[in-house]
């Protein structure tokens, strides 16, 4: 669609040009409709109220107010007509220059502006009327000098970015004359912007030029305009209050018209290049989008039709006296507009020992960042737990009343995020933010909460902690951020830590120590926690659980040991063999072909057969139900329990007593049947 | 905090020059002259001749400026005109008016705009939209004729407030306050849709950000994330727009101070305007000037406080 039928398509800034369009028309056209001569003056009408003879009412001499509306218009609109020409002729061209040859002539543009920008408007242009002696050309050509300083910024950034891409630079290549780059290449994608400042400078000068009006600095006593009209009204204010409203509507209405027109054509201008950082709003609700075409795919009514997890899939044989802290029973989260929302985790059931490192696994878009954040209700934006239960130590999380929630949060749950630099308040120092939550979990004096926050940076083992308590956040690196994270989310003595992508944002070098000090942490603190990753190696080095996702689903749970040495789903097996520190030298690095289906598109039948080699038509026929596979494991794979591997581990078990694992068909293969 | 005080003295100086010597050329490039504009048709050979000499117009443009300025260094802004009066006496009886109408109109747009943006911020939904509704209709309305449809609401209507003039703080300070209260609200009511906006912007953007979501998993208060870590991220932005802002309020003196016959420089400079009494207009224009300049320094300081980034560059 064109640039303009996409305008046209927004009704109110299409309401708005019409206004501006008819009230133009009106005035330049207030010779042919304007009732009566805007000076004729009849004294028996004086002050009348709208009637069928004056419908606007008539002013303190009987003139007819709409007439005056008419003519004065074109005071108003001519004087505002040259404004914006002297707008834009001076800051279109001057902005093209600046941005395109940059250098000498940008820096002096760039300062004229800033000084111009500082300077009060109105008093220049009322210098320059009490030279000229009330002479309101001079006035408007004035404004347009002053004001084209936001025009020259808008055209310059963008002439500079413009000028920056390669199309232009090839054609700059080739040959072509500056001028005709200019004309050819940069200022087709510049209308939209030149519009928008067009639009808005006009309302600013029509409301500066009635402004001088009402103050007497416009046409000569008799003649109307806008401005001097609303200046004979406030004489009669007292008596006649009514003759207020026509020049105020119609100013107001030109004006605020003007604004929405501007308001439409950005939309448009930014929709073209559709670029640009999208709010994170937008983002998290973007699947939203794909919801009305996926739900047709994804089965009946809408929703799919994926079994809940049976816990006792995954229970080990003999470990019926581990002490169990977290228990989540089919979780359910949607993102997206209430009634419309899209299930982005489904039915999910798990547990958090007592002293254990679980690692939630996979891929972006599984499912795994929603499942922990949902854990203490801190959902991003956009999101909520439609269903499930989250069970901490006997309390229901889901229950919990605000206040409750905030003593979990910190106090019994901490919970570490992914950016260690986004997560820490840019205007605080880190000593004001860790006192902050030292206050929320001890009461204490200024100098024992010192003293905590100075042993809470010693156990994230901070070097020089004093000096780091008066730093500001940018004047930390990342490492140090997230050990600050760390500390802070470990100022109330939490149980469970949660560990979103705990060093996905860091260096290196710099991973492998965090890591190694979330491990020495656990055992010194006797935490569980639940670890977040995407990587295969920072799992295997920690956890002693493993929980793969894959959109959405819990897809393999079982030790990490076991799993990673014979993983029993194919995603899983994916996954291991992706990671690239397994990469071997001169082969292209491993890689799961395709991609995570998104939430809203899920298939009927297993969420990964799309990508899977080993994918057979019962896989695509219903859903699979996560199946028992061993002593502590499970998978939710109708080939699980003929997997090669499979069959080795149970003929050499690599942990724990043997289980009677090969008991028939399992819940998966009654699922898929059941489901035929 | 040194390279801010010369960066700011730079431009400051700068501006000053720039206003001052613009309002001169500007004046030199009268059609006719400045004398005969000021006599009209009615002055004789001889008065026009001493006018000329008086106004200094018989001399070079670059000497007549070193003139003025170094009288202005000195102190000594020349004489009205009209009442041979000295501009700076005129001027000085007439800053507190204008300043009590500026600061005021400014916490009034401030706090105001603030409250409604960090609350359509938190709401999102309708009060979203009714905000940008107000914003809009807040910056398209005229101001001077909103103190009309005041004035004829609350002085000739209701008979709360007083319609006109200005009653010093000393004299009366109940008076005082009333007195304030429409020109106040007249000229504050764009920035209050300016800042509303701003703010509810800025807001959106930090309560969906990443220290939000940690400061609550640490257990924090909601009252603390929103209004002492959001708000005070969300000011850098707005305090940008209330540094340009405050060129506005002073412009809009002009228009709010003749609405209300309050007794500041922009009823001053409208009337030496209209009385051609050039020495007046050109006091008044130096004068808004350096304001302009004190309140940039004030944004200045205000923007390093709220943002460490900003103090150590």
């Amino acid at each position: 669609m064109t640039a303009l039928g996409r305008f046209l398509r927004q009704p109110l800034a299409l309401a708005a040009a019409t206004v501006v369009v008819l009230i133009v028309a009106a005035c330049l056209l207030a010779d042919l409709i304007a009732p009566y001569d805007p000076l004729k003056q009849d004294l028996m009408a004086a002050n009348q109220l709208p009637s069928a003879a004056h419908w606007l009412g008539a002013d303190s001499l009987g003139r007819d107010i709409l007439s005056r509306l008419l003519y004065g218009g074109r005071v108003t609109l001519s004087g505002s007509v040259l404004a914006v020409s002297v707008f834009t002729v001076l800051g279109l061209p001057l902005g093209l220059i600046a941005g395109y040859r940059r250098g000498a002539v940008d820096r002096v543009l760039g300062r004229v502006v800033e000084v111009i920008f500082a300077t009060p408007v109105i008093i220049i242009l009322l210098v320059v009327l009490s030279v000229f002696s009330a002479n309101l050309t001079a006035a408007m050509i004035t404004l347009g000098v002053l004001g084209f300083g936001s025009l020259f910024r808008v055209v310059r950034a963008s002439t500079l970015a413009a000028a920056g891409e390669l199309y232009v630079k090839a054609a700059r290549a080739a040959g072509l004359s500056g001028p005709a780059v200019l004309r050819r290449h940069i200022l087709p994608n510049l209308w939209g912007q030149v519009i928008v400042q067009v639009a808005l400078f006009a309302a600013s000068a029509i409301l500066t030029e009635s402004g001088l009006a009402f103050l007497g600095f416009s046409v000569k006593p008799p003649n109307p305009s806008w401005g001097s009209m609303i200046g004979e009204a406030s004489n009669v204010l007292s008596s006649h209050p009514f003759q207020l409203l026509p020049p105020g509507f119609v100013i107001g209405l030109v004006v605020l018209a003007l604004g929405l027109v501007g308001d439409g054509v950005r939309d448009v201008a930014t929709s073209r290049g559709g670029s640009g950082p999208a709010p994170s709003v937008a983002q998290t609700a973007a699947p939203a989008l794909q919801s009305t075409t996926a739900s047709a795919q994804s089965g009946i009514g809408g929703q799919p039709l994926d079994l809940p997890d049976d816990p006792t899939a995954w229970a080990d044989d003999a470990a019926e006296e581990v002490e169990v802290w977290l228990t989540v029973r089919d979780l359910t989260v949607e993102f997206g507009p209430a009634g419309r929302g899209v299930t982005v985790l489904k039915g999910a059931s798990f547990e958090v020992r007592a002293g254990e490192v679980l690692g939630i696994v996979g891929e972006s878009g599984s499912g795994k960042t929603v499942t922990a954040r949902a854990l203490i209700d801190l959902l991003p934006p956009g999101g909520r737990i439609m269903d499930g239960s989250i069970d901490y130590r006997g309390d229901q999380v889901r229950d919990m009343s605000p206040a409750q929630l905030n003593r979990l949060r910190g106090g019994q749950i901490g919970y570490v995020p992914q950016e260690p630099m986004t997560t820490l308040d840019p205007v605080f120092t880190i000593g004001s933010q860790l006192d902050e939550v030292v206050r929320r979990h001890d009461r204490g004096s200024r100098a024992a909460r010192r003293a905590r926050a100075l042993e809470l940076l010693e156990l994230v083992q901070l070097r020089d902690p004093a000096s780091v308590l008066s730093r500001y956040p940018h004047e930390l690196s990342g490492g140090m951020a997230q050990r600050v994270g760390l500390a802070l989310a470990l100022a109330g003595r939490p149980q469970l830590l949660i560990a979103d992508e705990p060093t996905t944002a860091l260096d290196v070098t710099v991973q492998q120590q965090v890591l190694d000090l979330l491990d020495e942490l656990r055992a010194r603190l006797g935490m569980a926690v639940l670890l977040v990753t995407h990587d295969w190696g920072v799992l295997a080095d920690l956890a002693d659980r493993a929980l793969v996702m894959y959109a959405g689903q819990i897809v393999e749970v079982g030790p990490t040991t076991a799993v990673y040495a014979a993983a029993a789903h194919p995603y899983t097996r994916a996954l291991i063999a992706a990671n690239p520190a397994t990469a071997q030298a001169g082969r292209p690095l491993p890689s799961i072909p395709g991609q995570v289906v998104p939430p809203g598109s899920w298939p009927v039948g297993c969420h990964f057969a799309d990508r899977c080699a080993e994918a057979m038509p019962a896989c695509l026929a219903g859903p699979v139900a996560l199946g028992r596979i061993g002593s502590g494991r499970a998978s939710r794979c109708l080939r699980s329990e003929r997997t090669p591997a499979l069959v080795g581990l149970e003929a050499e078990p690599v942990e724990g007593p043997a289980g009677p694992s090969r008991n028939g068909t399992g819940p998966a293969r009654a699922a898929a049947e059941g489901s035929k | 905090m040194t390279r801010l005080l010369a960066r700011w003295l730079a431009t400051s100086a700068l501006l000053l020059f720039v206003v001052s010597a613009l309002t001169f050329v500007l004046i030199s490039f009268a059609p006719g002259d400045a004398a005969r504009a000021i006599l009209g048709a009615k002055g004789s050979v001889e008065q026009y001749e001493a006018l000329r000499q008086r106004l200094g117009l018989n001399d070079p443009l670059p000497e007549r400026y070193w003139d003025w300025l170094s009288g202005v260094l000195r102190g000594d802004f020349g004489a009205s005109i009209f009442s041979n009066e000295a501009v700076g006496q005129i001027i000085g009886s007439r800053i507190a008016p204008t300043m009590a109408l500026v600061v005021g109109s400014l916490l009034f747009s401030a706090l105001v705009g603030v409250a409604l943006g960090v609350a359509s911020a938190r709401r999102r939904g309708r009060l979203g939209r009714i905000t940008d509704v107000a914003s809009l209709l807040g910056i398209s309305i005229p101001n001077f004729w909103l103190g009309l449809v005041l004035v004829t609401l609350f002085a000739v209507g209701l008979g709360w407030l007083p319609a006109t003039g200005y009653v010093p703080f000393a004299t009366s300070p109940a008076g005082w306050a009333k007195s304030l209260v429409l020109p106040v609200v007249t000229l504050g009511v764009g920035g209050v849709a300016t800042i509303a906006k701003q703010t509810r912007d800025a807001m959106g953007v930090q309560l969906d950000s990443g220290y939000v979501a940690a400061m609550r998993s640490q257990g924090l208060s909601e009252r603390s994330i929103v209004y002492k870590h959001a708000l005070k991220n969300a000011a850098i932005p707005v305090t940008t727009v209330m540094g340009l802002m405050f060129v506005g309020l002073f412009s809009g003196t002009v228009l709010v101070e003749n609405v209300f016959a309050y007794p500041g420089l922009g009823s001053l400079v409208v009337r030496a305007t209209a009385q051609h009494d050039i020495p007046v207009v050109e006091g008044v224009a130096l004068t808004f000037a350096c304001f302009v300049v004190l309140a940039n320094l004030a944004v200045d300081l205000l923007y390093g406080w709220l943002n460490p980034k900003a103090r150590l560059r």
